[in-house]
This record gives C-alpha cells, sequence and structure tokens, in this order.
C-alpha cells in the first residue's frame, strides 16, 4: 500500500515537469541543479525509499550516477574522484542505513582532508523523531565525521545549503559535507533562484599569510645551514607543486613527502629523499632527526611521521605552513607559524627567497654540498631497495614492476597495510594527484572503490588497485560495479594470506602469536573473475609476473590479478610505536619491548 | 585547570551539540555550560567552563573557532572580566531559626523568592566561591534542595568580532541547458 501511495506520488512530480519553461520545480530538481552549477558530473550513490524523488530526476539527467554496491563504497569513491581531480567528490544514500554506511567513508575524507559532498535523503519532516521506517538522526551522527553538516527541511533553503556545502567541502582546509534532506523537501515544489553569494560569516578563511612573518621565514631559510623541507598532503590540496619544487630548487634543501604528499614533489626529482616515518627510509628519517631548520609545509606532525615526539627533529628549529590555525602547534611546537594556503605563501616566499639567492646561495653552496654528502651517505648505508628473489615473487619487487610499468604516470589506489607502505616506498610520482590512499582513518576496503572514483574522473589514465588479500575482500561486491560501468582499473591483490601488517606487529611485539590474522579459504580469483565476467589471473612465480602485468594492461576494461607473494615478508624500516625517528628498525629484529 | 570560555553562536539547530561534542570528542568535562539568545535573536551566548589540561588552552580556543556556526570564541579565565552565577536554594527551617536564615541571606546579598511555613525559597548571585559558601552555610540550617545557573561572563575589554564577508557564488551552466 504504502508502495502504491509513493508511485502515485511520483506520478504528480512528472506532471509537474511537464513545465519546463516555468522556475517551479521539485525539491530534487532544484538539487540537480545546484550540482550541474557546481560542475558535479559524477554522483556514486545507491537509492532507497526517500530518495526516490532524486532518483527519478537523475533517470534523464546528464549528470552520470555510478551504481556502487554498498555506501562506504560511494563514499570512498567520491574520495578517489577528489583525490584525482581535487573537485569534491559527490556521494549520495538513502536515510538510515544508507547514511549510516556513508560514515566511514566521511571519517576517511576528514582525517585526510579530502572534498566530499554527502547527500542523504531523510524521513519527511513531519515524521522526524517518530522512529520512521529507515529512520535514523543522520544529522547527529555525522556531526563528527564531517567538516560541516546541515538537515534541509524547508525548501526554500535547499539551494543556498547545496552550494555552502560544496563551498566548504572545497575552500580552507577541504573536507566532507553533508546535507540531510527529508523527503517532503525533495518532492516539494518552490520556485528556484540562482544563488549569487554564499554568506557564511563564521567561517574563518586565512589564506594570505602573514608578510612579515614570510619575510621572516625566508631569512631563516637562508641562515640554517642544513634545512630539510617537511612537505604533506596540503601541497597536493592547494596545487602549490609548481612552487614547492621553485621552493627546494633555491634552497638546494633535501625535502621528504609524507605518505599524503607522495607526488607533492615529483620521486625522480633530484631534492626528493622519500617518505618519512614509520616505514618511511632511514635517509628520510635521519634527515629529519638532524636537520637545523624543519620547513614544513602542509603537514600535521602526524605520529606516523614523528614517532615520539620529544626525540622528533630535536635540533631544529620549525617553520610551519598551514591553512588550519588549529594544526598550529598541535603537536610540536613552532618557531615561526604562518596561518595560509600554502601556495600563496610559498609563492610570496619564493619571490623574498630569490631576492637573496644571488648572494645567499654561493655563501651556502659549502654548507649545502656538506649536508647533501650526509644524506647521500645515509641513502648509500641503508638504501631503499627492492628485494628480489628467484622462486617467490617478494612484494617489493611486485610494486617494482608496477613501478615500471607507471614511469611516474599512473594513478595508484591503494588498501591499507603492508602493500600500502611497499607501494608508497617503491612506486614513484612524478605529478600530484597520483597517489591515492586511506593515510589518516587507515580503512580498509579503500583501494579498490576509490580506484573506481579515480578512474571515472580520469578515465584516459591508468589506475592500479593495488589492495591485500584482506581489504579485497571488504570490497568485494565492487566487482560487479566495474563490470556495470566498464571501468578500467587493473586490481593487483598482494596475497600473503595474512592480514600481513597486524602479523608484523604480533611477530614484533605479541611473541609472535598470530592471532586471527590468517585468512584462509581466499577464493580463486579466475574462477571469481569469470563468475563476474572479469579477466583474471593468479601468478606464482617471479617469472610469470611481468607476463601477467603485460596481460592486465592490454586488456582494455577490468582486470583482476591475484599475485601470491611470500607469505612472511614485513615491512622495514620500522619505527616502533612511540619510538623516535632516528631508532629505526632496519631489518627483521630480535623482538622489541610490547608497545604501550 | 578549569576555563571560562564566552562563545557567540549562531542560532541554528545543533550548533550546541557542535560546541559540546567538540569538547567531549576531545575527552573535556564540562563544569557548567549557559546559553541564551543574544540582542541579534539569530545569535546565542554561551559560557562554557570546562576542565582543560593547561598546555591544550590555546588549541581548544582555536577548535572552537573553527566551528562554522561559531562567530567568536574568546578565553576569559584571565583577563579583566566579570564572571557571575545564580543560585535558587530552598532550605526547610525549623521555626526558630527562621530569623537566622534571613540574616544570613542578607549577608550574602540573597533575596527571599518564596516564604512558607515550610522554609524558604532564596535566590543568590555572585562569583562561585561565594555562592559555594552561602550553599554551606544554609546546609547548616536544615535540609537543602539546589539549583545553580553555571557560570556567566563579561570581558571588560572590547573583543573585536571579525565576521568573514559574503562572497560571489561563481555561477556554472544551468540544467536545462546541458542536454
Amino acid at each position: 500500500m504504502a508502495f502504491f501511495t509513493e508511485e502515485l506520488e511520483i506520478k504528480n512530480e512528472r506532471l509537474g515537469d511537464l513545465e519546463p519553461m516555468s522556475n517551479l520545480m521539485n525539491g530534487a530538481r532544484i538539487l540537480l541543479e545546484c550540482l550541474v552549477r557546481e560542475n558535479v558530473d559524477c554522483i556514486f550513490g545507491y537509492p532507497g525509499g526517500v530518495t526516490l524523488p532524486l532518483y527519478d530526476v537523475l533517470y534523464d539527467h546528464p549528470i552520470r550516477h555510478v551504481l556502487v554496491r554498498h555506501e562506504e563504497n560511494a563514499a570512498f569513491a567520491a574520495s578517489g574522484y577528489a583525490h584525482a581531480t581535487g573537485k569534491a567528490g559527490v556521494c549520495c544514500a538513502t536515510s538510515g542505513p544508507g547514511a549510516t554506511n556513508l560514515t566511514t567513508g566521511l571519517v576517511d575524507a576528514m582525517m585526510d582532508s579530502i572534498p566530499v559532498v554527502a547527500l542523504t535523503g531523510q524521513v519527511t519532516s513531519k515524521l522526524i523523531g517518530t522512529d520512521a521506517f529507515q529512520e535514523a538522526d543522520t544529522f547527529g551522527i555525522t556531526r563528527s565525521c564531517t567538516k560541516h553538516n546541515f538537515l534541509v527541511k524547508d525548501i526554500n533553503e535547499l539551494a543556498q545549503t547545496i552550494h555552502e556545502a560544496f563551498y566548504i567541502a572545497t575552500t580552507g582546509r577541504p573536507g566532507p559535507v553533508l546535507v540531510d534532506i527529508t523527503k517532503d523537501v525533495l518532492q516539494g515544489q518552490a520556485h528556484y533562484t540562482p544563488v549569487h553569494e554564499i554568506h557564511l560569516p563564521g567561517y574563518k578563511l586565512v589564506t594570505e599569510g602573514h608578510a612579515g612573518q614570510i619575510r621572516r621565514a625566508a631569512q631563516m631559510m637562508w641562515e640554517a645551514r642544513r634545512p630539510y623541507v617537511y612537505a604533506g598532503g596540503g601541497i597536493i590540496a592547494a596545487g602549490a607543486s609548481g612552487e614547492l619544487q621553485d621552493l627546494v630548487e633555491t634552497l638546494d634543501a633535501p625535502t621528504v613527502c609524507t605518505l599524503m604528499g607522495l607526488g607533492g614533489l615529483p620521486s625522480s626529482h633530484p631534492n626528493f629523499v622519500s617518505m618519512p616515518g614509520m616505514h618511511g627510509s632511514y635517509a628520510a628519517n635521519m634527515g629529519m632527526y638532524e636537520c637545523d631548520l624543519l620547513i614544513a609545509l602542509g603537514v600535521r606532525f602526524d605520529d606516523r611521521v614523528t614517532g615520539r615526539l620529544a626525540a622528533f627533529a630535536p635540533h631544529a628549529k620549525v617553520i610551519h605552513v598551514d591553512i588550519d590555525p588549529a594544526e598550529i602547534g598541535k603537536n610540536r611546537a613552532v618557531d615561526l607559524p604562518i596561518v595560509g594556503d600554502v601556495k600563496k605563501v610559498l609563492t610570496k616566499l619564493n619571490r623574498h627567497l630569490k631576492e637573496f639567492a644571488p648572494t645567499m646561495q654561493e655563501e651556502r653552496a659549502a654548507d649545502r654540498a656538506e649536508w647533501w654528502q650526509t644524506v647521500r651517505n645515509w641513502k648509500e648505508e641503508h638504501p631503499l631497495q627492492p628485494v628480489f628473489s628467484a622462486t617467490e615473487i617478494k612484494p617489493q619487487h611486485l610494486m617494482y614492476e608496477i613501478d615500471r610499468i607507471s614511469g611516474g604516470k599512473a594513478i595508484v589506489a591503494s588498501d591499507v597495510g603492508q602493500h600500502q607502505m611497499w607501494a608508497a616506498q617503491f612506486i614513484r610520482f612524478d605529478e600530484p594527484r597520483l597517489w591515492v590512499n586511506s593515510g589518516g582513518l587507515g580503512s580498509m576496503g579503500y583501494g579498490l572503490p576509490s580506484a573506481m572514483g579515480a578512474q571515472m574522473a580520469c578515465p584516459d589514465k591508468t589506475v592500479f588497485a593495488i589492495v591485500g588479500d584482506g581489504g579485497f575482500q571488504m570490497a568485494l561486491p565492487e566487482l560487479a560495479t566495474l563490470v556495470n560501468y566498464g571501468l578500467n582499473v587493473k586490481v593487483i591483490i598482494m596475497n600473503n594470506g595474512y592480514l600481513g601488517m597486524v602479523r608484523q606487529w604480533q611477530e614484533l611485539f605479541y611473541n609472535n602469536r598470530k592471532s586471527a590474522v590468517e585468512l584462509s579459504a581466499f577464493p580463486n580469483i579466475e574462477h571469481l573473475g569469470a563468475a563476474y565476467g572479469i579477466k583474471s589471473r593468479i601468478v606464482h612465480t617471479p617469472a610469470e609476473l611481468q607476463a601477467g602485468l603485460k596481460e592486465a594492461m592490454e586488456e582494455n576494461g577490468p582486470y583482476l590479478m591475484d599475485v601470491r607473494v611470500s607469505q612472511y615478508e614485513n615491512v622495514y624500516p620500522m619505527v616502533p610505536a612511540g619510538g623516535a625517528i632516528n631508532e629505526m628498525v632496519l631489518a627483521p629484529p630480535q623482538p622489541v619491548a610490547v608497545p604501550k | 585547570m578549569l576555563v571560562t570560555l564566552s562563545i557567540l553562536l549562531e542560532n541554528k539547530p545543533g550548533a550546541l551539540m557542535r560546541v559540546t561534542g567538540l569538547l567531549s570528542q576531545r575527552g573535556y568535562n564540562i563544569e557548567s555550560l549557559t546559553v541564551a539568545r543574544t540582542l541579534d535573536p539569530t545569535l546565542s551566548r554561551m559560557t562554557i567552563v570546562v576542565d582543560v589540561e593547561t598546555r591544550l588552552r590555546p588549541h581548544l580556543l582555536k577548535q572552537m573557532n573553527r566551528l562554522i556556526n561559531c562567530l567568536q570564541a574568546n578565553d576569559l579565565t584571565e583577563g579583566p572580566n566579570v564572571v557571575r552565577e545564580l543560585v535558587l536554594l530552598r532550605v526547610r527551617a525549623a521555626q526558630e531559626n527562621r530569623t537566622a536564615i534571613l540574616k544570613e541571606a542578607e549577608i550574602f546579598g540573597a533575596r527571599v523568592v518564596d516564604s512558607s511555613v515550610e522554609g524558604f525559597a532564596l535566590e543568590a548571585t555572585g562569583d562561585g566561591e561565594k555562592l559555594d559558601e552561602f550553599v554551606a552555610v544554609m546546609a547548616t540550617y536544615g535540609e537543602i534542595e539546589v539549583t545553580r545557573s553555571g557560570a556567566v561572563a563579561v570581558s571588560l575589554e572590547p573583543k573585536k568580532l571579525r565576521l568573514s564577508p559574503p562572497v560571489p557564488k561563481a555561477q556554472g551552466e544551468p540544467a536545462g541547458t546541458v542536454k
């Protein structure tokens, strides 16, 4: 009976649509009108009862809708889309379970500062609070999962709210914004007037950077004998790669890019050292430890980078540039803070640096030569290099082969775990927005759906989804989406039969008691691929690896590759949690003390 | 340490939740919280007393200011300011104590808001410590029931309110033309 009423309502809406010249439209159409004006070309979503009006207008609308197979993956895909483009990724879910399923993806986007706009349906206004069918307090639940969220109960506020959501998601420090829209708003009729102005009096954006501080920063940089650039996701978000490159070249400073910042400085750039942190290279971490000036750009001094804070960059003065004032001094005291958009700040900073460059470059030449010699020595002492074996595929070997194909140009979306670290260590990214991964939240299941999003955004790019056998199974339903939309994603499963990263910690810190980490009963990928109609292959030996990857590259569509790697390989170097970054474990060690 | 924050907030649904959520999310316990409309009915003024580690104090203020519904957050713990609280107290008083209670009330500047054979209802304002004493004194006379408002604070120096101006919205193509 209920469904019948719903159909009647839909018919009435269609009648309303017979007057295309009028600007009287239903809420769903107003919503789409706003999305088009935000240049949205693609939505990742899953329909349901209260979003029916929206899906009805989407039916013959030019915005593409990608039907994912689970709402969590809609949020991850939107995040992948945003990673690859810098535009807001859009996902959509129905009320209740649809909305709650989005939350992991929202927190993920929050932690990594990724612009995502989530649209959720809500039960009709007058039913809110009655425990109606598929009702959940989405507005309350997602308060802490988002940069900001809205509940729209009045159709006259819809257009303004949608544009505010995009504005908040994409400006300042980007992040997820959720708009919860009641069904009566989607169904109701109102005159649509384009929005000309965004007015958020409490949304404090500081973008320019303090001129005096910038001048002082330039001075400090020339004064430093061992300057070291620590660049993060902020560089990617601000589109400041060019400015960063300019800065490190003028200063001739060694540079590390964090997990979120990979590609901010091309991996092939001579000044690029590698990734720092828990699984960063020896040279990258020693540089952090020994530098006398740490130039932190768009980073948040994450615990996975700093290790024990007291022992982090102990000899260094710190310059910290970030757009979010709340990040300044959060973990590490800063000698010179600059709040602003890192692109704008670096543009000005580079001007100041160059003013003095003619004299200072010469004056600092001897210091730099010495500093670089030290860094080079570290690199030679403990180089980050892939491991090969004639009999089994080493995970590092797999990443090395993918890197060879990519040549620093492919999009690589990674899941979470050992493979993520090896990918970050061994795959080069010579442009920003190629490396897609869940850094802050570490959400398993992220790799495959985010690769879908990136592929939708950049159909001409080669897209790899590098996943473990654990995370792959979390995202399994999306194989159907790959087939459904013919998405050209190369899914590379680094299969070691374990939840490798957890096992690594059990080996090192829990007396090697491997508890609940063995993933038996992994499906036969060739059968699985056949079931979905995806070309697939299991690769057992190093000899087959290149041929397998070649076949994957030749396939113009999704491809599944199950790569059986050596089971017990672990990721090194490693800074044990709470350890100092200069005290890395460089190779399989004796068991270490249990971490706090 | 106990920190007193004064927050100017947009009077919108959920705005209060964002402030309290921010505190609970970081494990801070709220000692008191008052909120009411300002002269401008679209805004509310909140005073929060919250227990925060000293070194995290500046950070908390930045987090508050990051809330989009928060127009201004100030730390009034130090500096020239006035903090007041209201207490409403019912004391059950035996006949022979009534005069003494009224005398004590007068000393604390409390007003009688209700008087009955059972006892009195009293109203007092002041800073927290003074009210603590008042309550302690009254408790000696008999059974009491107390409701406290929590602190309200005002800074004695003007705090500059910086609001973001409206920004023009870039216009994309209307949907009708894309087909």
